[in-house]
């Protein structure tokens, strides 16, 4: 990938980088050549990779100290709260940092849509990229069971119960996940087994991840293809980990704001009470980062739709890059896809809100307009902006539109004078 | 001149920056290592009151304090005898008797081999008190080492008689 | 550092949202008295949770579990700090059921530092038939169990009313203010000078409701006072090495001419 093939300076390092080119590996991540003009919108990457490796460390202690029984679950949870040395903390960074995970992965999410990442040659990072995304809900959602609150029981029970709606199989299916013919300790146990094998398959898929992407390079704001190296790239180490670091520990002081001063904001107080399979409580809600699926799923007022209009709001997305066929990959350049994506941001954050709503009367018919209007988004909107849209000039380096200032400034200013 | 103040701060600034990072990362450090040790509720349970009413001598009773066993042994006066009688010059881990029990009719100590940790069995050996069948070390009637690879006696722990009946260990 | 604010900006913007969608529905709003266990340094005051355990053990335990504490918690540090000795005093005041002993005979004995409180009942069930149908919640999590938390539950001890005119409630049931529904089965339980304080306060119903629930919200959150100093200590630190990291990356990218 780089232009020179790499050779190790003592004699020692050769020999083994011959028979394991891990010094390889290393020097090319050290010059991965990455374009100068990223923003900080692409920092999310490295802070999504520390936050995978946070939830893995700080899973593993929990899973010390946690018992997977529906007997014991609950109690075992407020044992590392109250004796394990420092188990609060372990807790509480988890609890949280699954919710700063989802937060970094829809902020890198959008980043790739404004700017046109999932495009050639890059599909395949971004349908990994999905594939992670799927995973990690599945991985939120068995981990939200595991305390053995109330919320973790009827979260489960509403959850698994979507595959019911699979005709002649459905009733089949759902005691097969559940292991019985209700939620309860074979579900627990199975959703333990599973919570904790996912986030090494999510491992093993990032590393897939960042292999596809180090074939083409990075994208950039401006979404043209650079030369690497060039004048226009710099290298990976130590540019752009100086920079990723910067922006991880702005991260992590919105982190520590919410595991110290809030740490229980994000989560339900329904959770604190004991699973109960007797008593439902008034108003199940999923984490905030599942609403706008949530929200979709009750919009619809057919059970079997509903659940296909659910998991075709994820799939919409992995088809993604053929929907968009606008040969302009970054937004910067497409006047009008830069408002439909405001739309869509705004749509999402509505079937967000909807989602922790009732399902009931004016938020019914906003959840059905705004779901309504996602699929519009990808599967009308897009492919005809794709052919339709007057796209604005494309510089032909990075050099150009950075002469005159911030690239985006100056390039449409210079795009109008032409 | 100019120059050397530049580059001077530059490494200051680099200098402290990876400071400050090793000690945010031994800050973050501890406490992963340090949950795993002794939890509060594990502390707690430091001590253990035994009955031992109905233990006649010659007789031993077998409980489980912090996870592990303890001998309560009532030794008839022929064992105490003979654990009196050792030359201290003869053990590898000179202990007196009566150091190790207080109250010489009740031996009470971890039965713990302190080898590798096994359970000696009683009334075995050469010694006529304790033998570890994993590495073969012997112990004698006052759970002293004299042959074998155990390094030291079996351990006294802290206890105390509550009653005449109650032994409180820890 | 204009780029650099948006994508915050936009995150502060996120997260305001989902606070908001999880905070929705209230519908009573609720009696925010102060606590001193709130904000940046937020601390128990210890003769405050000690007169609270008092109100515990002798009104609230007649009915309500708290089975996720022991008594060794009453002398930990960041909670009501009782001396170790009171601690075992307390203890020894429970009698506890163990065993099975060598006899395989359950027997009772006074309690230690390391034994759990001892509920009221012996099971839910049991519980549940006691009090007309309605199970008394365990208080060891209560604070966390309920939205609106502290102020919630200190605004149903201080909410019970005569019911207004029109609504007619069944036998063992109550109006109060706070409760969703209106209803609850739970009689006023802290009447004026309900406990007498060991410390001489004068235990007006405010004064038991503020004492009780402050030391509820410890039960519910023992190590609070340590995840405030610890959390205050993170975050300057995380704040001074920010700002190194920001000039040692300016430093790095002087040599580019490209701003970061």
């Amino acid at each position: 990938m780089s232009d020179h093939e790499y050779t190790p300076k003592s004699k020692l390092g050769k020999w083994f980088n011959d028979r394991l080119p891990l010094l390889t590996l290393s020097n090319h991540l050290q010059e991965y050549p990455t374009p100068k003009n990223l923003n900080y919108w692409w920092t999310f990457g490295g802070i999504l990779t520390f936050c995978l490796i946070t939830q893995i460390v700080t899973g593993l202690i929990l899973a010390m100290h946690y018992v997977a029984s529906a007997d014991l679950a609950f109690g075992s949870v407020e044992h590392i709260m109250r004796d394990v040395n420092y188990g609060w903390l372990m807790r509480y960074v988890h609890a949280n940092g699954a919710s700063m995970f989802f937060l970094a992965v829809y902020i890198h999410i959008f980043r790739s849509l404004y700017y046109g990442s999932y495009k050639s040659p890059r599909e395949v990072i971004w349908i990994i990229g999905m594939i992670i995304y799927f995973l990690m809900m599945a991985t939120a959602f068995m981990g939200y069971v595991l305390p053995w609150g109330q919320m973790s029981f009827w979260g489960a029970t509403v959850i698994t119960n979507l595959f019911s709606a699979i005709p002649f199989v459905g009733e089949s299916v759902t005691n097969w996940l559940w292991g019985g013919y209700a939620v309860d300790n074979p579900t627990l146990t199975r959703f333990y087994s599973l919570h904790y094998l996912f986030p090494f398959l999510i491992f093993g898929l990032v590393i897939l991840h960042i292999w596809a992407l180090h074939v083409p390079g990075n994208n950039n704001p401006i979404g043209i293809d650079l030369k690497k190296p060039s004048k226009d790239t710099v290298p990976f180490h130590p540019y752009i980990v100086i920079k990723d670091l910067f922006a991880l520990l702005i991260f992590l002081i919105v982190f520590a704001f919410f595991v110290f001063y809030s740490p229980n904001i994000l989560g339900h107080a329904d959770n604190y009470i004991e699973a109960n399979p007797l008593v439902t409580p008034a108003h199940i809600v999923p984490e905030w980062y599942l609403l706008p699926f949530y929200a979709i799923l009750r919009s619809i007022p057919d059970k079997l739709f509903g659940v296909i209009a659910m998991f075709a709001a994820i799939f919409v997305l992995v088809i993604l890059p053929w929907l968009d066929t606008s040969k302009v990959r970054s937004a910067i350049f497409r006047p009008l896809y830069k408002q439909f994506y405001w739309f869509l941001v705004a749509d999402v954050l509505i079937l967000g809100y909807v989602g922790a709503m009732p399902a009931e009367g004016l938020y019914l018919l906003v959840a059905r307009v705004a779901t309504a209007y996602y699929f519009l988004h990808f599967l009308v909107i897009l492919p005809i902006l794709g052919a339709k849209e007057k796209t604005l000039d494309v510089p032909l380096s990075l050099t150009e539109p950075i002469l005159g200032g911030s690239p985006k400034e100056a390039m449409v200013k210079k795009n109008k004078e032409i | 001149m100019e120059e050397d103040k530049k580059t001077n701060r530059r490494d200051f600034i680099f200098t402290a920056s990876y400071a400050l990072g090793a000690v945010g990362v031994g800050a973050v450090v501890w406490p992963l290592i340090d949950q795993m040790n002794p939890d509060a509720s594990v502390k707690a349970l430091a001590s253990t009151e035994v009955d031992v009413s109905g233990v006649e001598r010659g007789q031993s009773i077998t409980v489980l304090w912090r996870g592990k066993p303890v001998f309560i042994r009532r030794r008839t006066e022929e064992e105490i005898a003979k654990a009196k009688d050792v030359k201290l010059e003869d053990l590898p881990h000179p202990e007196t008797d009566e150091d190790r029990a207080k109250n010489p009719e009740w031996l009470v100590m971890l039965g713990v081999c302190t080898h590798l940790g096994c359970v000696p069995l009683g009334d075995k050996g050469e010694y006529g008190g304790w033998f570890c069948p994993c590495h073969g070390s012997h112990y004698d009637t006052s759970g002293r080492i004299r042959k074998g690879p155990a390094p030291t006696n079996m351990e006294v722990p802290k206890y105390e008689f509550v009653n005449s009946n109650t032994i409180k260990i820890g | 550092m204009k780029n650099f604010f948006k994508p915050f900006l936009i995150l502060m913007i996120f997260l305001s949202y989902s606070f908001s969608s999880t905070a929705a529905e209230q519908s009573q709003k609720l009696l925010e008295p102060g606590w001193s266990f709130k904000g940046f340094f937020g601390k128990f005051d210890r003769a405050q949770l000690q007169r609270g355990y008092q109100v515990y053990t002798e009104v609230c335990a007649a009915c309500h579990s708290m089975k996720y504490l022991s008594y060794r918690n009453l002398s930990q540090p960041g909670g009501p700090e009782f001396s170790e000795q009171q601690a075992k005093i307390i203890a020894s005041q429970f009698e506890i059921t163990d065993g099975p002993n060598s006899d395989g005979e359950m027997f009772t004995r006074p309690g230690r530092l390391s034994d759990k409180f001892v509920g009221p009942y012996p099971n839910e069930q049991a519980a549940t038939a006691a009090n007309g149908g309605a199970y008394p919640p365990d208080m060891s999590v209560l604070v966390k169990a309920r939205k609106g938390g502290a102020d919630y539950i200190y605004s149903v001890l201080m909410g019970y009313e005569d019911p207004p005119p029109g609504i007619i409630l069944d036998d063992g049931v109550y109006y109060n203010k706070y409760m969703p529904g209106n209803k609850i089965k739970m009689s006023q339980p802290l009447m004026e000078g309900a406990v007498e304080y060991i410390d001489g306060t004068v235990s007006s119903e405010d004064q038991m409701s503020k004492d009780v629930v402050a030391f509820l919200a410890w039960a519910a959150e023992p190590h609070l006072e340590a995840r405030h100093k610890i959390g205050f200590r993170a975050i300057i630190y995380l704040l001074i090495i920010t700002v190194l990291v920001y000039f040692s990356m300016k430093k790095l990218w002087s040599r580019i001419e490209t701003k970061v």
